[in-house]
């Protein structure tokens, strides 16, 4: 308990408010932003102008927006989910009528002058939607086969837009997110454990059927795997990308090259340099202790926010606090695991430093809820 | 929903431990990034760095400056010269199409340059598209002042052979071109250099043949590229060495005179100092213009090259192989005399005609020379005394002493298709057209009709051995980066001064006496009178149909059917300095198409400059004088001596 906490005692009503906010997360994501703020300086080739002040009114209006969200009470966005969750679904159907084709997926609609990406908006509608369900169902229920298929087609059917667009990043995130409100909850380990066995047998099946007649997956298929595995084997092709990022980040050193002088984002080896590979450039110019310096914030982030939500004696509280925490890891740790050769290339954003505004703004919305639940926590 | 404070606090439970245990797998998996990104970034810091600088870095290579070709003077033969030509960079052009449009506007850019370069812009590669090459600095500029107006144009300077004094060296120091898909192949491990857009290599003459030391030595600088390659900057710079200049034995303005005194003629000409073997003037007419080469000749051109019947492409002065004539037949004598056959003072009766194993052989004097000795029979040319001589000796010595003489035998001189000539003997028929040797081919053999064949070069250097008995070697490269290259010792060839003396005494004969066949050829001045031979070598056999009608004159027949004409000679008679060599092609009677453009050449080389007319024999003064007025010769200091590059 902080020493602002312990001089009041009661839950606050009005402005004082804001003397109970999180202000130690507020920090931590300011500080994660002004990272980005650098870097984007940086890949501009020193020019503010291009991305960086275009990111940091991004940041200064997702902040108004975490602020104005944080004053509202759980119990209202709790009884908002439902409806929220509704709006996202038909957004992510108009962007599969409607929608722009960017980057060679459908993944935004434009509302008057917003581009708006309801995949984005639709990670924390998801979540929340989930909260508030095993909020509402009775704890006993919980692991009954009959109550666990609700949850799983509520994170399914988003998946499946999503997967349509095709935007394979998203839909990962959509369902760790979902998964992990539903582990929080309590839901039977087993049910997990089977998830889990089924997949990694799935797996095993497509890898071993290849070049067999029952083959799973096409060729050209199978060949992108063998490029996340070696991408040396294709380096002008596909790998092309990874390998240069690995160039990159590898290139870094202890100390790295120094601001500015990373030479792969200088010279435009990089691919993506100012979105998904970012942190590659990070990495470049400012070494190991850059690298692990950002992803010490990101993982004291999740701290605060599980410190948050054990504190929190509110079902809802707790689990949406959690949801959106697991969203923001999967957010960065598959962005990492992409760019350091780990995982195949997705398109996951490093989540407030990459250039956008979607998932800057859907982040911090969502951290304005999880600001709300920490606000309104019941004492 | 309401709970009661049971559910409430079971609830808060269930949920902490799960949190707990999802928060211990999220540290967990952000232990292996950290570990993953030390591993990366510090144990395999190194192999990274090095993969990053692999890609950053570029080496480009500065090509080097070609060394010059200079005259044994100093003058430039073939120079550098700076070129301008008009780039494109793909990644600033944009529209590679439409940049080359507006650059029609300011630059004449054939319609087949356009194609090529647009050609090329579909092509992935980072070096920029020649669009214009060989532009005037006008052209240059008026292209960078629109700059604005054409995104991704730049102007380059490089640098490009020239041949100043154009068609004079073509076939001594020949010329340069592009390298070709088959110069690569030729090579096991190429000079990178040869890669590099534009670099030109020798393709002919000299200029091959001293490839390694023309070349030099490239430079290389290290750029920093984006990933187009573009150049970002300049890292270092280390200048390469200029290729070597080389000083040819030549004088350029006894060549430029040679190659004037042969004209229209298909003929070839060589002086040759008698002494070092130096090289003077290696002429052969006609000739072309070898900047046309350089330059990407066009299809109009060669073609009237490769049709011109006298076949301005060859190089005849060491290519050509023919019959010697009678030019030989100081080679027969001297093998008689050496073999003991006959002495200095052996004579022979020439009816006209010599009849040998059922045949008859003719002397070109249909009534016959009457006795004759060695001296007469070199001055009037007699066959019969050589027929005669050659039975005697045999066609082997005759042939060794050929050989002895630089004859049948490949010169060594950095030059192309250098022909070996042929000296046939027994052996060589055998082997050749598996059949004996005949009476019949020393017979002609000995006056060099038959089966003997000899290049201009050979004959000069049979000239300038029979001038001292030593055994002289031709040599065209006179210095190396200033290196003046040692002249070899010449030994003594061994003839006994006797019989070489005899045959001396025959060619000063020639000239010197009345009848002579090169008597009107002679040269006045005391000091620089000449010794040598003429020779008419047949290209045709002469029925005996023909003969009972009357040999036909050289005037009346077809170009390409007519005598080649020869002669070869030395001067002064008495202090050997200079031989020359002349063969016109076709050109009729020995005395009269070669012998005086031998004479001509001799006194050119003598004189320094062009021959006074005190040296000529006074009736021939006027018409000399005339000749020398009508020759288009160059101005003896245009041609730059030293060091200019430009």
């Amino acid at each position: 308990m902080s020493f602002l906490e312990y001089r009041l005692k009661t839950a606050p009503t009005g402005a004082r408010k804001i003397l109970h906010l999180n202000w130690a997360l507020v920090l931590l994501l300011a500080a994660i932003a002004s990272v980005g703020f650098l870097m984007l300086y940086s890949v501009a080739g020193g020019r503010i102008e291009v991305w960086s002040e275009p990111q940091m009114k991004r940041f200064a209006a997702g902040l108004v927006v975490m602020f104005f969200i944080a004053f509202v009470p759980i119990w209202f966005w709790r009884n908002m989910a439902g409806l929220a969750y509704a709006l996202s679904l038909l957004l992510l159907l108009g962007v599969e009528f409607f929608g722009t084709v960017g980057m060679g997926a459908q993944r935004w609609i434009e509302i008057g002058p917003l581009r708006l990406q309801p995949s984005e908006l639709t990670k924390i509608t998801l979540v929340m939607l989930l909260a508030a369900y095993y909020d509402w169902l009775d704890i006993k229920k919980t692991s009954r086969p009959l109550w666990v298929l609700i949850p799983v087609a509520l994170i399914l059917l988003p998946v499946a837009l999503v997967m349509g667009q095709p935007d394979l990043g998203t839909a990962l995130l959509l369902l760790g997110g979902g998964a992990v409100v539903m582990f929080c909850a309590g839901v039977h380990w087993l049910y997990f454990a089977v998830v889990a066995g089924l997949g990694g047998g799935g797996v095993a099946a497509v890898l071993t059927s290849r070049g067999t007649e029952w083959q799973l997956l096409k060729d050209y298929q199978y060949r992108r795997i063998d490029t996340f595995l070696d991408p040396s084997q294709d380096p002008l092709g596909a790998g092309y990308h990874i390998s240069q990022a690995k160039i990159a980040l590898g290139s870094g050193g202890w100390t790295g090259r120094g601001f500015m002088q990373g030479t792969q984002s200088r010279l435009n080896f990089l691919p993506e340099k100012h979105t998904d590979f970012i942190f590659t450039t990070l990495a470049e110019e400012f070494g190991f202790i850059g690298g692990i310096s950002l992803l010490i914030l990101y993982v004291l982030v999740l701290a605060f926010c599980i410190a948050s939500a054990i504190q929190n004696k509110d079902r809802f509280a707790s689990l949406v606090t959690l949801g959106i925490a697991a969203t923001f890891f999967f957010y960065f740790a598959v962005n990492m695991l992409m760019v350091m050769g780990l995982a195949p290339v997705v398109g996951v954003p490093l989540p407030l430093v990459s250039y956008g505004g979607s998932s800057m703004l859907v982040l911090l919305a969502a951290f304005g809820i999880a600001q709300s639940a920490h606000v309104h926590r019941p004492r | 929903m309401r709970r009661s404070a049971r559910d409430t606090d079971e609830s808060a439970r269930h949920i902490t431990r799960r949190a707990l245990f999802m928060g211990g797998s999220m540290a967990a998996v952000a232990a292996i990034l950290g570990a993953r990104m030390r591993h990366m970034q510090v144990d395999q810091a190194d192999q990274f760095r090095l993969l990053a600088e692999d890609n950053r870095i570029s080496i480009r290579l500065i090509p080097p400056a070609r060394g010059l070709i200079q005259d044994r003077n100093g003058k430039l033969i073939a120079g550098n010269e700076q070129n301008f030509r008009v780039v494109i960079s793909r990644e600033d052009a944009g529209d590679v199409e439409d940049v080359l449009e507006k650059l029609t506007e300011f630059l004449p850019i054939s319609a087949e340059d356009q194609d090529r370069a647009l050609k090329e812009a579909q092509r992935r590669s980072p070096l920029p598209i020649i669009v214009a090459d060989r532009l005037s600095w006008e052209d240059v500029s008026k292209v960078a002042i629109n700059a604005p107006a054409l995104p991704g144009v730049t102007p380059e300077f490089g640098l490009s052979r020239i041949y100043p004094r154009d068609a004079d060296f073509a076939h001594v120091v020949g010329y340069v071109g592009p390298v070709s898909e088959n110069d690569l192949a030729k090579l096991e491990t190429p000079d990178p250099l040869l890669q590099t857009p534009k670099f030109q290599i020798g393709k002919i003459g000299v200029e091959t043949w001293m490839e390694s030391d023309l070349r030099g030595r490239a430079g290389n600088r290290r750029v920093e590229v984006n990933v187009l390659g573009r150049i970002m900057r300049e890292l270092s710079r280390q200048e390469g060495d200029a290729g070597a200049d080389i000083r040819l034995t030549i004088d350029a303005d006894v060549q430029n005179y040679a190659q004037a005194r042969l004209g229209d003629e298909s003929a070839a000409g060589i002086v040759m100092d008698v002494q070092t073997g130096d090289l003077v003037a290696i002429a052969s007419a006609p000739s072309f213009d070898p900047n046309l080469f350089v330059r990407g000749i066009s299809h109009r051109d060669y073609n009237a090259l490769m049709e011109n019947d006298h076949r301005p492409l060859a190089n005849k002065s060491v290519q050509g192989a023919y019959p010697p004539g009678s030019t030989f037949k100081m080679v027969t004598a001297l093998a008689a005399l050496e073999a003991g056959v006959i002495t200095a003072s052996t004579s022979v009766n020439c009816p006209g005609h010599y009849e040998v194993g059922g045949r008859r052989f003719h002397c070109w004097r249909r009534g016959g020379h009457g006795r004759v000795s060695l001296e007469r029979s070199l001055a009037e040319s007699c066959d019969v005394y050589y027929y005669d001589i050659a039975l005697k000796v045999g066609i082997d010595k005759i042939a060794e002493m050929g050989r002895k003489l630089g004859l049948g035998m490949r010169h060594d001189i950095p030059m192309s298709a250098i022909t070996e000539g042929l000296m046939p003997n027994h052996a060589w028929k055998q082997e050749r057209y598996n059949e004996v040797w005949r009476i019949g081919d020393t017979v002609n053999a000995s006056i060099g009709q038959g089966y003997v064949l000899t290049s201009p070069l050979q004959l000069a250097v049979m000239t300038a051995r029979l001038a001292t008995g030593r055994e002289i070697v031709p040599r065209l490269i006179h210095a190396i980066d200033g290196q003046v290259q040692p002249i070899p010792e010449a030994t003594d060839l061994g003839l006994t001064p006797s019989h070489l003396r005899a045959v001396q005494e025959g060619m000063f004969a020639v000239h010197n006496t009345q009848r002579g066949t090169a008597y009107s050829t002679r040269i006045e001045e005391r000091t620089m009178r000449v010794a040598g031979k003429t020779g008419t070598s047949q290209v045709r056999n002469i029925s005996a149909a023909e003969r009972a009608r009357g040999v036909i004159s050289n005037d009346q027949l077809p170009w390409n059917r007519r005598d080649h004409a020869l002669y070869v000679g030395y001067a002064p008679h008495d202090a050997p300095r200079y031989a020359v060599s002349v063969v016109v092609e076709h050109g009729g009677g020995g005395g009269t198409a070669a012998a005086p453009i031998g004479r001509d050449l001799l006194l050119r080389a003598l004189h320094d400059g062009i021959p006074p007319a005190s040296a000529y024999p006074a009736s021939q003064r006027n018409r000399i004088d005339a000749m020398h007025r009508d020759l288009n010769l160059r101005d003896p200091d245009s041609g730059t001596p030293g060091t200019s590059r430009a």
